[in-house]
Formats: structure tokens, C-alpha cells, sequence
């Protein structure tokens, strides 16, 4: 029992202090994870409004592969985004490998999907004939676009969450391309692994409890605005 | 003449390999409010929306005062204003609602404002303004829809079916409103509706469609009263449709056979030409068969027998046999005072006029 009441005691203590760079890797994993949350929710409703709202042969493939990429593993994204960005892969000449860009990359490769998906179900539970009625209204393309993500804007939020959530808390894709380089490429996630393979777990449990502050306090601001919007 | 606002020339819409609508030539004509009429599935949702240039013909031309509306449509479109069976509210309140038409054509703050109090006001729904349109009632978010409409002062206003899915004392309520607020505006109005009492009701002009060919286009009179075809004849409420051959013709008087019964027809037809004998039910009379009717001006007096008797909303409908079906709308207090059932025997008078002659090709 030590093991854990001294390593909660400890993490505490580092909390408070800083060390082992926690907060450092801290801020770090949520500029990766958010730009990769950002990019993807830029994608994400490029494709998904694409797919919900055009007929094409091959619709149904296209949400079955965005499905599909909802549920990719983040150890398969990582093989995969670490032989494009190789120095003598496809993409080598970039010199992204080992890089938080490198990172951003692969954790966006992981979130779009899932953003894209809430996206596309979003806007096609809407009624079939809003977009007719918004250009009835005299509503130029943009116009109506901007509406329809407006008034899908609650399933958007929770498709932010879950990306965020999926990006925040994957380790396998950060480990391959990012190369876990102190200062540099150290995400949680994979501080957390390092700490525990040392045996170190007062720093591991420091992190753990500041990735789930992290990922509860994301969820309630989220959640009250959509309280709020469900109220109004 | 009056000018035509909008009009369709060999328009054909097709999806996938069905063709929904085949149009050769409609008018929509400055000022009017022409009502498309026609059973569901016959496309007319689709003409609406093709007139309303947010659906693309696969072939032919949409023309907006004459000229073809390619490479326009959004400045076109912002000339009209569309609404659907649905009152579609956004997540907004309801004066918002009202205004939206007028913010996407960026329109000043406050003519938003004016318009859409006034138009809040006139469907009376002003104690909502500040309402989420989201939690209204059906009427109420109709009500909303039809203000957002008509904010725009539209050149053409494109109704798609606005009453169908509300309740009856909410329809009649609306109806008026619109009515109303038609008449006021003298907006160019296409109304699309499956009721022939709402096209009679608010329509100058009609067109009925059906399995997506327009059959008749005329004056709401002329079309109910006329009906092209024996299929039209149905819809508008012809109730019986009998085939006859004209015997004889004197002074603009037709003498029809009818299945050994003679009716007189108020028409030029030739004589020994084969025709449909179309008549209304609320244009026959049931008198008593004891008393032989006294002099009137109805020309037909046949004597039937009352086959069956069922309700048609406040009125009843009795189908009688006079040596041919014939279908006559009487009031419930008739019924009563006439005592009639199953088996009565009475005598149905009918007017030379009300009888309405369709040349008759063959049944298919």
C-alpha cells in the first residue's frame, strides 16, 4: 500500500513543484493534441459535409471508410505516418520525423476520422429539406453551410471532445514519429510509459492525474455549453 | 396580357433512371396565385422546387420574367422566398427566425427589425418574439415560416404544401391569415397542395398534375367546373363519372343516354358521340319520391334508390342508384328530415348546367 499512498503523496509534490518537467510536457501535449484537434475539425467538416450532403456513387464506401477510420490504431497510424515521414521515405525530405509536427501529423491521421464521422452523422440527422429552405431563403453556399454547422453545433462540440480525447490519450503514434526526445517530442502519454518502464511511478502518477484533470476539465466546459444551449 | 414571372419550357427533371417531371410549358403569370394540384407522388414537390431554382432540370429551361435564370439563380433566388411543409425553425428565437432572410440578404439592422415585427404582428405571433422557435407548436412554428416568408416582400412567393401537417382548426386559422396577407401583398404565389378546398380557396388559377405531366391548366372555375379528363375529374371532386351517348341536341341542350335513364346536358356535343357524364355530388338535389318534384329550374329529375349512407366530414354523402351510381353531399339536417336509409326511394334533381361532358375515348 506504501507503493501507492507514497507515489499519490509524491506526484502531488511534483505537481506543486514542477519537476521532472511535468508541466513543460504537460503544455506541450495539449499544443500537439490541439492542433491536431484544430486541423481535424477543419477536415472534418470538409469531408463530412461532403459526404452528408452530396449524392455520389460510392457514398456508402465513403462512410464505411470513415467509420472504419473512427476505430484506426494508433500503433498502425504511427507504422504508417513514420515510413511517409522517414528521411528516405515519400515525405523524408520534410525532415518531420522525431518532431512535435511529426506528431501533430500522425494524432491528426487519428482524430479527422472521428471528427469527420460525428460531422457527417451530424449533418445528416438534419432535416433533409433544411438546406432547401436556407437557399429558399436566399442563402448563398457558404451561407447555408455556416448555418447548418450552427444549428448542428452541439453534435460538433461533442465531435471536438472525442477527437481531442482520441488524440490527448494515444501513445503509439507519438512514440514512433514523435521518438519521446526530452524537450523536445515528450508527451505525456509517453512520459507516463518512461516513468513506469523506470520504475519511476511518483512522476507517472503526477502526469496521470494532470491528463485527466485535462481531459475533465475539456469535457465539462464543453458540457456546460451545451447545457446552456439545450436550456436556451 | 399579363406578364409571365416565371415559366418552364420543355422542363424535364429526372432522378436516376425515373422521370418525375415533364413539363413542356407552365406560366406563372405576374400577380396571380396559380395552385398545383395532384395526388402525392405526382411531382408536384419537385416542380415547386424546380420553379423555386433549387432543384437543377436535367433538361429544358426555367425563365424568370422571360429570360433564363442561368448563372443568376442566387440573385434570383433572393428574389423569392420558399416555404416547405415543414416549418423548419432554426435554433434561434423567433423574431431571428423572421429576420434570417433578411440578414443573409444583408439587409439593414433596422429594416430587419420593422419588417419582422410587422410581419410577427400581422400572423400573430409577436408575444413570441423572443421565444426559441425550436419549442413552438406545429401552428405556431407555421405561423413563424410563413412571417420569415413573407419578411422578404418576395416578387414570388413558393408555397410547398404549408397546411398539411397541421391540425384543422390551426389550418383554417392559417388560411385565412394567408389568404389575407395574399391579397394584401399581391405577391405572384405558386401554391403546391393536395386539397382541391385550399386550391379553390386561395388559387386564381390551376394545374393539375399528375404522374408528373400537367393534364389541365385553367381558372380555378373553369377547371373544377370542366375538368379535362377523367382522371382530373376525380381529383377536383367529380363524384360521378358515368359514360353516355348523346341522342340529340336543340338549343344548346344535349340529350345524354345514360344507361337507359335520359339526361339533359346544358352543352354542344355531337349527337351519337360517346362521353363521360361528370357530376358533382354537392350539385344534386334529393326530394322525397311520393311528391313528384314542383316546377324549378333544375332540368334533371330522376327517380333512385338510396344504396348507402356515410359521413363526409359535417355534411354526409349518400350514394344512390338511379339505373347508374350517382353520388349526392346533403346536410345531416336533411337526412333527418328526409328519413333516409338504406332502401329509400327518392328522386335526385340536377341542373343542365351542373352536368359537365368529357369525350370519352374508351376506358383504359
Amino acid at each position: 500500500m506504501d507503493l501507492i499512498w507514497d507515489g499519490i503523496k509524491e506526484a502531488f509534490r511534483i505537481i506543486g513543484s514542477g519537476d521532472y518537467s511535468v508541466w513543460e510536457i504537460a503544455v506541450r501535449s495539449i499544443l500537439v493534441s490541439g492542433s491536431a484537434t484544430m486541423i481535424s475539425l477543419f477536415l472534418g467538416i470538409l469531408v463530412g459535409s461532403a459526404i452528408a450532403f452530396n449524392q455520389f456513387p460510392g457514398r456508402n464506401l465513403a462512410f464505411s471508410l470513415v467509420n472504419t477510420g473512427m476505430g484506426l490504431p494508433p500503433v498502425v497510424v504511427g507504422l504508417i505516418v513514420a515510413i511517409m515521414l522517414w528521411r528516405s521515405g515519400p515525405l523524408g525530405e520534410f525532415r518531420l520525423i522525431y518532431t512535435p509536427s511529426a506528431m501533430v501529423v500522425a494524432q491528426t491521421v487519428i482524430a479527422a476520422p472521428i471528427v469527420t464521422g460525428f460531422t457527417a452523422a451530424a449533418l445528416r440527422n438534419l432535416h433533409p429539406k433544411l438546406r432547401s429552405q436556407l437557399y429558399g431563403l436566399g442563402a448563398s453556399r457558404l451561407q447555408m453551410l455556416w448555418l447548418v454547422l450552427w444549428e448542428a453545433k452541439l453534435p460538433l462540440l461533442a465531435a471536438v471532445m472525442a477527437g481531442f480525447g482520441g488524440a490527448i490519450s494515444e501513445i503509439g503514434a507519438s512514440q514512433m514519429v514523435g521518438g519521446n526526445l526530452a524537450g523536445d517530442t515528450r508527451v505525456m502519454t509517453t512520459a507516463i510509459v518512461l516513468e513506469v518502464s523506470r520504475g519511476e511511478f511518483a512522476p507517472a502518477i503526477a502526469l496521470s492525474i494532470i491528463l485527466l484533470v485535462l481531459i475533465f476539465i475539456v469535457n465539462l466546459i464543453l458540457t456546460t455549453v451545451q447545457q446552456q444551449e439545450r436550456q436556451s | 396580357m399579363t406578364q409571365a414571372k416565371l415559366s418552364l419550357r420543355d422542363v424535364r427533371v429526372r432522378r436516376g433512371r425515373s422521370e418525375l417531371v415533364n413539363v413542356p410549358q407552365l406560366d406563372v403569370l405576374e400577380g396571380e396565385v396559380l395552385a398545383i394540384i395532384g395526388p402525392n407522388g405526382a411531382g408536384k414537390s419537385v416542380l415547386l422546387e424546380t420553379l423555386a431554382l433549387l432543384q437543377e432540370p436535367s433538361g429544358g429551361q426555367v425563365l424568370f420574367e422571360g429570360q433564363p435564370v442561368a448563372g443568376r439563380q442566387l440573385a434570383l433566388r433572393r428574389r423569392m422566398a420558399v416555404v416547405f411543409q415543414d416549418p423548419l425553425p432554426l435554433r434561434r428565437s423567433v423574431a431571428d427566425n423572421v429576420a434570417l432572410g433578411l440578414r443573409l440578404r444583408g439587409a439593414p439592422r433596422r429594416i430587419q427589425r420593422e419588417r419582422a415585427a410587422h410581419w410577427m404582428r400581422r400572423f400573430g405571433i409577436d408575444h413570441l418574439a423572443k421565444r426559441s422557435a425550436i419549442t413552438l407548436s406545429g401552428g405556431e412554428a407555421q405561423r413563424t415560416n410563413l412571417a420569415r416568408a413573407l419578411a422578404l416582400e418576395p416578387e414570388v412567393l413558393l408555397l410547398d404544401e404549408p397546411f398539411s401537417a397541421l391540425d384543422e382548426p390551426t389550418r383554417v386559422e392559417l388560411l385565412d391569415d394567408l389568404s389575407a396577407a395574399l391579397r394584401e401583398t399581391a405577391v405572384t404565389t405558386v401554391f403546391v397542395t393536395h386539397d382541391r378546398g385550399e386550391a379553390l380557396r386561395l388559387g386564381d388559377r390551376v394545374a393539375v398534375l399528375m404522374g408528373g405531366l400537367i393534364r389541365q391548366v385553367g381558372t380555378t372555375t373553369a377547371v373544377f367546373a370542366a375538368p379535362a379528363d377523367e382522371e382530373v375529374a376525380t381529383f377536383v371532386g367529380v363524384e360521378t363519372i358515368v359514360a353516355g351517348r348523346v341522342r340529340s341536341l336543340k338549343d344548346g341542350l344535349a340529350l345524354v343516354d345514360v344507361a337507359g335513364q335520359m339526361v339533359e346536358v346544358a352543352t354542344d356535343g355531337d349527337p351519337g358521340s360517346d362521353v363521360l357524364v361528370c357530376l358533382r355530388p354537392e350539385d344534386v338535389v334529393l326530394s322525397p319520391a311520393r311528391d313528384h318534384p314542383g316546377p324549378s329550374s333544375a332540368r334533371n329529375h330522376l327517380p333512385a334508390v338510396v344504396c348507402r349512407i356515410l359521413p363526409a366530414g359535417p355534411h354526409v354523402r349518400a350514394e344512390l342508384d338511379a339505373g347508374f351510381g350517382m353520388v349526392a353531399l346533403i346536410t345531416k339536417q336533411s337526412l333527418e328530415e328526409l328519413s333516409l336509409t338504406g332502401g329509400s326511394r327518392v328522386v335526385a334533381s340536377f341542373k343542365a348546367t351542373a352536368v359537365h361532358l368529357i369525350p370519352y375515348r374508351g376506358r383504359a
